[in-house]
C-alpha cells in the first residue's frame, strides 16, 4: 500500500460529512479504504464501470440520501458523459474522491499520461478541485468536503497516489 | 427475425393504469417520449436529458435511498446495453423495490431506427442475444419476457407485487418516424420538484403505513 492517508483516517471524516453511500471502483490506493468505510456504518456501492456511479448517486441524492463518488482518474475518464450529466444538466451537488494514478512516482507506469490529462479534464468539465499529494494535506481534504456540502456544489478531492 | 407484437403506447398505457401514486417511474428516450404522451406525474422522474444507459444505475439509486416505495425504470434495449454492468450492480445490492421494464424494439428508434447490435439485424446472422437470459445469469430474482398483450395485461400487477429485483423484456414494435423525448423543462427546477414531491410522499406513505 502506497497511501497518503488511513482508511480509518478517511471514514471518520466522510461520516462526520455525513455521506450515508460511497459509490466506488476501487483502485490500489482507495480499495484500501473500503473496509474501514463500511466498518464506519456508510453503505458503500461496488460498480461494475464509473459512468454507473455518478447516476447511482444522482438517484440516491434525489431520494435524499448523502453520496459520495469514490474513482480513480481513470474512472473520470470513462465517466464524462455521466458526469456531464448529473453535475452540469442536472445540477446534483454530488462531491467526489478521484485517485491521481501515478502522481507520486511511476515506477509500475513510467511516462503514465494520467498525468498529463487529468487536471486538465477536471478543468475541461469545471469541476472546483484540490489536490493532497501529502499526508499533511488531510485537513485541504476535509476543508473542501465541507466547503462543497455547506455550498452544495460538487468540489472533487483529487488524491496524489503512487501505484496503479 | 423476432415478431414484434405490442405497441410502446399500449403496454405504458396499461402501466399507467396501474401505477400506484406512490410509485416512482424513471423513463428515458423513447419510453421517455411515450411515458409523457400519457400524461404526468409528481413522482415520474423523466431522465431527459439523460446520460443515455444510465436510467437503470439512476433507478437503483432511488431504489436504495427510498426502500419503502416501488421504482419502475422504462427504457431501451439500446440504453441497457450501454450499461450492461448496472445488471450485475443491482443484483450485488438486491434492491426488493426495483423493476426494469426494458422495451426491446431491436432499433435506436430516436436517430432512425438503425439496428442495435444485439438485435437479429444487426449480429450479421449471429443469433439476437436473450436480454432476459442475461437478467437471469446476472441474478435478478424475476425475469419476465412478454411479446404478448393480453399476456402482459393479466400479469403485469402480480409482477410489480413481486419481491425485486425484477427484470422484464417488453418486445414491442419501433415507430417509424419517431422523435426523441423533449425535455418537459429546465432539468435543475425539475430535479428539484421531484424532490419535493419526494418528501410530500414522506407523509403519504407513513399515512398508507398507518391505515395498513
Amino acid at each position: 500500500m502506497n497511501a497518503l492517508f488511513r482508511g480509518e483516517q478517511v471514514a471518520e471524516l466522510l461520516r462526520e460529512c455525513g455521506f450515508t453511500h460511497v459509490v466506488t471502483v476501487p483502485d490500489s490506493t482507495l480499495g484500501a479504504w473500503e473496509t474501514a468505510i463500511e466498518e464506519s456504518g456508510m453503505r458503500l456501492i461496488r460498480v461494475c464501470r464509473e459512468g454507473e456511479a455518478w447516476a447511482i448517486a444522482a438517484g440516491l441524492y434525489l431520494g435524499g440520501a448523502r453520496p459520495l463518488v469514490m474513482i480513480q482518474c481513470t474512472g473520470l475518464f470513462e465517466s464524462g458523459d455521466a458526469l456531464r450529466n448529473v453535475l452540469h444538466d442536472w445540477k446534483l451537488p454530488i462531491p467526489s474522491i478521484i485517485g491521481y494514478r501515478s502522481y507520486l512516482n511511476q515506477d509500475t507506469l513510467p511516462g503514465d499520461t494520467c498525468l498529463a490529462f487529468t487536471e486538465p479534464i477536471l478543468k475541461a468539465w469545471q469541476l472546483d478541485y484540490r489536490l493532497v499529494k501529502e499526508p499533511g494535506d488531510f485537513e485541504l481534504m476535509a476543508e473542501h468536503l465541507r466547503a462543497s456540502l455547506a455550498a452544495g456544489t460538487p468540489g472533487v478531492v483529487l488524491v496524489a497516489e503512487g501505484k496503479a | 427475425m423476432t415478431e414484434f407484437r405490442m405497441s410502446s403506447l399500449d403496454v405504458l398505457r396499461r402501466l399507467r393504469a396501474v401505477r400506484k401514486d406512490y410509485d416512482i417511474v424513471v423513463s428515458a428516450m423513447g419510453a421517455a417520449r411515450d411515458w409523457m404522451a400519457l400524461g404526468s406525474h409528481p413522482r415520474d422522474w423523466v431522465f431527459v436529458p439523460s446520460s443515455m444507459g444510465q436510467a437503470t444505475s439512476l433507478g437503483l439509486g432511488l431504489a436504495l435511498a427510498r426502500p419503502d416505495l416501488r421504482v419502475i425504470v422504462l427504457g431501451g434495449d439500446g440504453g441497457l446495453i450501454m450499461n450492461l454492468g448496472s445488471l450485475i450492480t443491482i443484483t450485488a445490492q438486491q434492491p426488493a423495490n426495483l423493476f426494469l421494464l426494458i422495451l426491446d424494439n431491436g432499433v435506436y428508434e430516436v436517430t432512425g431506427a438503425q439496428p442495435t447490435p444485439a438485435s437479429d439485424a444487426g449480429r450479421e446472422g449471429a443469433p439476437p442475444v436473450d436480454l432476459a437470459g442475461l437478467a437471469r445469469a446476472s441474478g435478478f430474482r424475476a425475469v419476465y419476457r412478454f411479446n404478448n398483450f393480453d399476456a402482459f395485461t393479466q400479469e403485469l400487477e402480480a409482477m410489480l407485487d413481486t419481491r425485486g429485483p425484477v427484470f422484464a423484456v417488453l418486445e414491442v414494435a419501433p415507430v417509424a418516424g419517431a422523435p426523441g423525448p423533449r425535455s418537459p423543462g429546465p432539468a435543475p427546477a425539475r430535479a428539484r420538484e421531484f424532490m419535493t414531491a419526494l418528501g410530500r410522499m414522506d407523509a403519504m406513505t407513513r399515512g398508507r403505513e398507518d391505515a395498513e
